[in-house]
């Protein structure tokens, strides 16, 4: 019979290892997914992992590896730092789309006035809207002591409703033919969050992403507060000892990742999306929370997994149309690499004994 | 010696990287007061898990009166006698005497029927207890004969008391014996487990010492002192803790009129506490856990704020500060629990040096962490205490609990204070690091701080105080001098006789 034993030490080799065969974990259990939906499973890995980075598409599709990736990466380094706490941000979608339509907002207000200031005030903007959303749950939570998984959850509901608001009323396109949606940023020079090189995918959302991994690095080894926010995680009774206030560090997990979410938004907006439409969302904020876990909660590995999960998405667009999986596959299989990943996961505080159930007398 | 009840022969159980029990063979004579004596981690649980059928061992055999005896379950030990109170009750607080009992009971009779037999038993052992009381209601001591009057129900042969004394007051220990002595004189035997051994020798007539899991000695506890005991439990020189001659300085930290609504629903309020703590004084501050003891380190160590005037320290008032302002001024705290609240299990040493040191050290600058001078202090605190550690990198949790506590009080110890604050130093510690840890604490005072000892353990107190108060249900007694109290005194004040109201 295997019994599971707790290692004195956690271990540092499967906490780099786990990661790795999660994936490898996937491909198979993948396959083996795609083979019963009557898929050639070689195929089907080959296009999701291979083909976006090295078939002879590639040039269009490398570029939206880091357009897809830039907002996962940065929604998940700050659910990371909540996450790290025991303080779960479960509404990134939602703060998200806040960020977004704050962000857009701001331009929309003062259309067709160009100016260099419009673009750093709708990034300000859209930090705002997406922080001020996530101190909902925030302020709830230290006050009346409510739960900020439901609640930031809840809210993603809502800003749904009010994203649909905005794109069919007050943000709707007045040259628009009635169409429901906002005018696109793209074709406002001021507000457009455009590639930096033409062609290179990377945006002003994709060098702010860089920061904050490296910002994120800083805080969690070197300063005060990333020590705090583990500490609290570990050990709530040894973090107040240790003179944590437990209300300080609510508002600031979910008030820092509502911010980094929003900012997500705000630069998707601009940029890819061009505009505030009813489908403008698309699970950006869900799947940050499978992208902080898989890279350990730990910075640069948010920044792999983001990458990860960007070709998984991309791959799987492609697998979609090449070799009509049904999306929900593709979704069943990012899903796998969450399974997979806290199974193994255990592996890192525990290890796998052969119990010796005879008794001897 | 008459004739043996139980023999056990090479006992041996192995848990991974441990050898819990090393071929351990002695007998149980009928009648007799057995006691079992050894440190934490010596192997006497595992050992009384074997007898009770909680583990079974990898090697050797048992004997119940001459038939082999394999307990697979506690119940099947229970079948040929066997009985056991545990250190740590298993009660419903919302049920009542009779109800709990009954709920330990194969094929328990009829309430009114069992209730008489609880009166019977009760009054025929001299443990008064209305079966009809809730739980919830009874003190610790009381609580405990529920245990016992369970255990007395099934008429055993054997009767296993895993360290009964550690929460009763004097007086409830003097109860006990009667009680255990009766039961001897009827011919049942005990396993008695302690590691307090004055109580050994005043109570058994044979003590078998277990140190790292193997068997030391078998003798008779009232032919050796306790010092010799002690020497065998360690087995070196134990280093017993000196206490210099202090007199008393000035006024350093005053506590007046503390109050603390509960802060749980299971917490204990504090009520009108008032105290004055010296210079290079060691006040030791008894009573059985529950009566407010984490409160009132949790108002000390600032986890939470009182009134700022509540607490003074030289005359400026803290009461409302911070854990980091107060440590800023000198007053430090050691809380009892050690994994999970003194230290994070899963943290390095280094991190667990940064968690209380932070201010004090230096080791932050401007909010960023200076983490090769907190490990500087990690080993720093390592070496002077002596903790056993692979060195600083080494998880918390993978610490014996006697090293994490010398760490935890060593990491204050070293910062200086001016006041300090321990809650139960030496719970659960083998004897050898609660000997250095005594010592840390008197040298501390010797060299002018003045420390607070909250703990259950009377002789501790004893030993290092030298000014004595009790809590009971959230009240501190005046503090007296240690050396003007007789046992007797201190149990009372114990028992919430305060003898200066």
């Amino acid at each position: 019979m295997l019994r599971l034993e707790k290692r004195p030490n956690p271990s540092k080799i499967w906490g780099y290892l786990a990661p790795v065969l999660a994936v490898i974990a996937t491909m198979i259990g993948g396959g083996v997914m795609f083979a019963l939906l009557g898929k050639d499973p070689f195929e089907a890995i080959r296009i999701i992992f291979y083909d976006p980075l090295f078939s002879e598409f590639a040039w269009y599709y490398r570029p939206q590896l880091l357009i897809k990736g830039a907002p996962l990466i940065l929604i998940a380094i700050g659910l990371s730092m909540g996450f790290r706490a025991g303080i779960w941000n479960i509404g990134a979608e939602g703060q998200y789309i806040i960020g977004a339509i704050c962000g857009a907002g701001a331009a929309l207000a003062v259309y067709p006035l160009e100016s260099a200031l419009i673009f750093p005030v709708m990034i300000l903007c859209g930090a705002i809207g997406g922080f001020a959303w996530a101190m909902i749950p925030a302020i709830l939570k230290t006050k009346f002591g409510t739960n900020e998984i439901l609640v930031s959850l809840m809210l993603v509901y809502v800003a749904e409703q009010l994203l649909a608001s905005m794109s069919l009323g007050l943000m709707k396109n007045p040259e628009g033919f009635g169409f429901p949606g906002s005018r696109n940023l793209q074709h406002y020079a001021s507000a457009h969050n455009a590639e930096l090189w033409v062609g290179s995918g990377i945006h002003l959302g994709v060098v702010f992403a860089l920061i904050a991994v490296i910002f994120g690095y800083i805080m969690l080894a070197r300063h005060q507060m990333g020590f705090h926010i583990r500490l609290m995680g570990e050990s709530p009774k040894a973090a107040r000892f240790a003179g944590v206030n437990p209300n300080k560090l609510v508002i600031y997990c979910l008030g820092f990742s509502g911010a980094l979410a929003g900012l997500a938004g705000m630069f998707e907006v601009a940029g890819p999306s061009g505009q505030i439409s009813i489908d403008f969302n698309v699970g950006y904020g869900f799947t940050a929370i499978i992208v902080a876990f898989l890279g350990r909660l730990n910075p640069f590995g948010i920044m792999l997994a983001g990458l990860l999960m960007a070709l998984t998405y991309i791959g799987g667009e492609i697998a979609q149309s090449s070799l009509g999986l049904p999306s929900a596959a593709i979704q069943a299989f990012q899903g796998m690499l969450l399974f997979f990943l806290l199974a193994l996961d255990m592996l890192t505080n525990f290890k796998i004994k052969l119990a010796n159930a005879e008794v001897r007398t | 010696m008459s004739k043996t009840l139980l023999h056990l022969n090479g006992l041996t159980k192995t848990y991974p990287g441990v050898i819990a029990n090393d071929d351990v063979s002695f007998d149980i004579a009928a009648g007799e007061i057995h006691a079992l004596l050894g440190e934490n981690g010596a192997g006497k649980s595992t050992l009384v898990k074997m007898i009770y059928g909680l583990v079974r061992p990898d090697h050797g055999t048992m004997q119940m009166e001459g038939v082999s005896f394999v307990p697979a379950e506690p119940r099947a030990a229970r079948a040929v006698g066997v009985a056991m109170v545990f250190q740590h009750f298993s009660l419903f607080e919302a049920l009542s005497v009779a109800e709990n009992i009954a709920l330990g009971m194969e094929n328990p009779p009829k309430a009114n029927a069992l209730s008489a037999r609880i009166t019977e038993v009760s009054q025929s052992y001299g443990l008064p207890l209305d079966p009809e009381r809730l739980v919830g209601d009874l003190s610790a001591g009381e609580r405990q004969r529920v245990e016992i009057i369970r255990c007395l129900l099934q008429e055993p042969k054997l009767l296993i008391m895993d360290e009964p004394t550690s929460v009763l007051t004097p007086q409830e220990v003097t109860t006990l014996f009667t009680t255990l002595r009766k039961l001897k004189d009827e011919g049942t035997s005990i396993l008695y487990i302690s590691h307090k051994l004055e109580e050994i020798r005043a109570l058994c007539e044979t003590a078998t010492i277990l140190r790292g899991g193997k068997k030391v000695a078998t003798c008779d506890p009232r032919e050796k002192s306790a010092r010799d005991l002690a020497e065998m439990m360690v087995g070196g020189k134990l280093n017993l803790a000196e206490s210099k001659e202090t007199t008393l300085g000035e006024v350093v930290l005053e506590i007046s009129d503390l109050s603390l609504p509960p802060q749980s629903a299971f917490g204990t309020s504090l009520r009108n506490i008032s105290l004055r703590l010296h210079r290079g004084e060691i006040l030791g501050i008894g009573g059985v856990a529950g009566n407010g003891q984490d409160e009132l380190l949790a108002c000390m160590s600032g986890e939470v704020s009182t009134t700022a005037e509540a607490i003074q320290l030289n005359g400026l008032s803290l009461g409302h500060m911070s854990p980091n302002e107060r440590r800023t001024l000198g007053v430090l705290a050691a809380p009892e629990e050690r994994l999970g609240h003194a230290a994070a299990p899963d943290m390095s040493l280094t991190e667990n040096a940064m968690l209380t040191a932070m201010t004090r050290k230096s080791l932050s600058k401007s909010g960023f962490l200076d983490w090769p001078r907190a490990k500087d202090f990690a080993e720093q605190v390592i070496k002077k205490f002596d903790v056993r550690t692979p060195g600083p990198q080494s998880a918390a949790r993978s610490l014996s609990g006697g090293n994490l506590q010398k760490f935890v009080i060593g990491r204050e110890v070293l910062q200086d204070p001016s006041v300090l604050i321990v809650n139960q130093p030496t719970w659960g510690v083998d004897a050898a690091a609660a000997a250095d840890i005594r010592q840390a604490l008197l040298d501390l005072a010797a060299k002018g701080a003045s420390v607070i000892v909250i703990s259950q353990d009377l002789d501790e107190l004893m030993e290092i105080s030298t000014s004595f108060a009790a809590l009971n249900a959230g009240r501190l007694s005046a503090a007296r001098p240690m050396a003007e109290l007789s046992l007797d005194e201190i149990g009372l004040l114990l028992g919430g006789a305060d003898a200066a109201a």
